[in-house]
């Protein structure tokens, strides 16, 4: 535990100057954490656990548009789990349940699978429907068609530079949409 | 369309667009807001005629010492808890410097002769305008404040709203400090206290609905 948790912090270390691969590897080994957790945090307040992999998507969004909040000299796990419970919290809320969510649910999970097919769209994906044209399309081709920035650009005719903002935007006003739903 | 969670991280690890800290956001902020409230202030109060021979009172001194400090205070605690770890343990203590202070201020007043009984050194002659005045101007920064904090991640919404509060009539109640008249540490615990936890009231309020993330 102790071991996964230093790994992550000189990931996210890397990650916050510019290596965007140790940013890849980081949110990859993460997520399986998250997704235990979240699934423990629904089965606890009585809700079906497939819907863990929208917690865990909101939870990612919330890591990335909050990452400048992390102390480079604290360790990445503390803060990481603050804000899934965060997110569990409001997740559960939203969902109608008072609950109370136990720090230990992320510290002590071992990672789980994820769903082996994803049925029904994400509330993500949902959301994305909603988005302004450009980020829209920015998104769907970094996101589904795993184009890179550079692709992206010349496809639509922007400048990376353009792209990296649509792109930004588009994350920042997934995030707005999906805690006022 | 559909963005499965690897999808969702492909596309995050590829947004590498740099976040400015919170304090700078909070700095710009609060630069930016300052002149609305100096503008309510100037207009609607000035500082104090006498203002030259005041200074040269150590109680009419003594103010600023205490609303900067709880300004400072308040704007550290807000920067601490904007990040979702933290709590506020080790960090209370903070706000015992204006209020230590203010307490220092009323013993000392207390062991001087003075040419006014306690009661109406306490309730002054503005009250009702420092009531008014502080919560007035804290407004513009506290707004400015909840703007840049929102840049933050605060788990606890309220408590950061609050301490938004505190930091906004800090700055409020220094702007107010030089126009009144009233320079007794004992109006300064009762009226300036009244109108800084109102304005920490409407920061907690707020802050509950708009620090959310």
């Amino acid at each position: 535990m102790r071991e996964r948790e230093g790994e992550w912090t000189g990931l996210m270390r890397s990650a916050i100057s510019g290596d965007g691969a140790a940013y890849h590897r980081l949110l990859k080994a993460i997520a399986p954490v998250l997704r235990a957790a979240a699934r423990r945090g629904l089965a606890r307040a009585g809700q079906p656990v497939d819907q863990a992999e929208d917690i865990v998507q909101d939870i990612l969004l919330a890591v990335h548009l909050k990452r400048h909040t992390w102390d480079a000299n604290a360790p990445f796990a503390p803060w990481l789990f603050a804000i899934a419970r965060n997110k569990l919290i409001d997740a559960l809320r939203r969902r109608g349940r008072r609950v109370f969510v136990n720090i230990d649910d992320f510290a002590e999970t071992l990672p789980g699978e994820a769903a082996a097919e994803t049925v029904s769209a994400s509330e993500v994906a949902a959301q994305l429907e909603s988005l302004p044209a450009r980020q829209r399309a920015v998104l769907q081709s970094i996101a589904v068609d795993s184009a890179s920035i550079k692709d992206t650009a010349a496809k639509y005719s922007m400048s990376e530079g353009a792209v990296r903002v649509a792109l930004h935007r588009g994350l920042a006003s997934l995030t707005a949409r999906l805690r006022e739903q | 369309m559909r963005m499965d969670t690897d999808q969702l991280i492909r596309t995050l690890a590829a947004d590498n667009t740099r976040a400015r800290p919170v304090g700078f956001v909070l700095a710009l902020a609060l630069l930016a807001a300052a002149p609305v409230s100096l503008l309510m202030f100037f207009t609607e109060l000035g500082v104090r005629p006498d203002v030259m021979t005041a200074m040269r009172n150590p109680f009419f001194d003594l103010k600023f010492a205490v609303t900067l400090a709880l300004a400072t205070s308040a704007i550290l605690v807000s920067l601490h808890l904007s990040r979702p770890e933290a709590s506020m343990r080790g960090w209370g203590w903070l706000f015992m410097i204006p209020a230590g202070l203010l307490v220092a201020g009323i013993s000392s007043e207390m062991m001087m002769p003075q040419r006014l009984p306690m009661m109406t050194r306490l309730v002054g002659q503005n009250s009702r305008v420092c009531m008014s005045a502080i919560p007035a101007m804290s407004l513009p920064l506290l707004a400015a404040a909840l703007i840049a904090l929102r840049h933050g991640a605060p788990t606890r919404p309220a408590l950061a709203g609050a301490i938004a509060g505190l930091l906004s009539a800090g700055i409020a109640a220094t702007f107010y400090a030089s126009h009144c008249t009233d320079d007794s540490p004992l109006f300064v615990v009762t009226w300036y206290t009244i109108a800084t936890a109102l304005v920490t009231a409407i920061g907690a309020l707020a802050g509950s609905r708009v620090l959310r993330f």
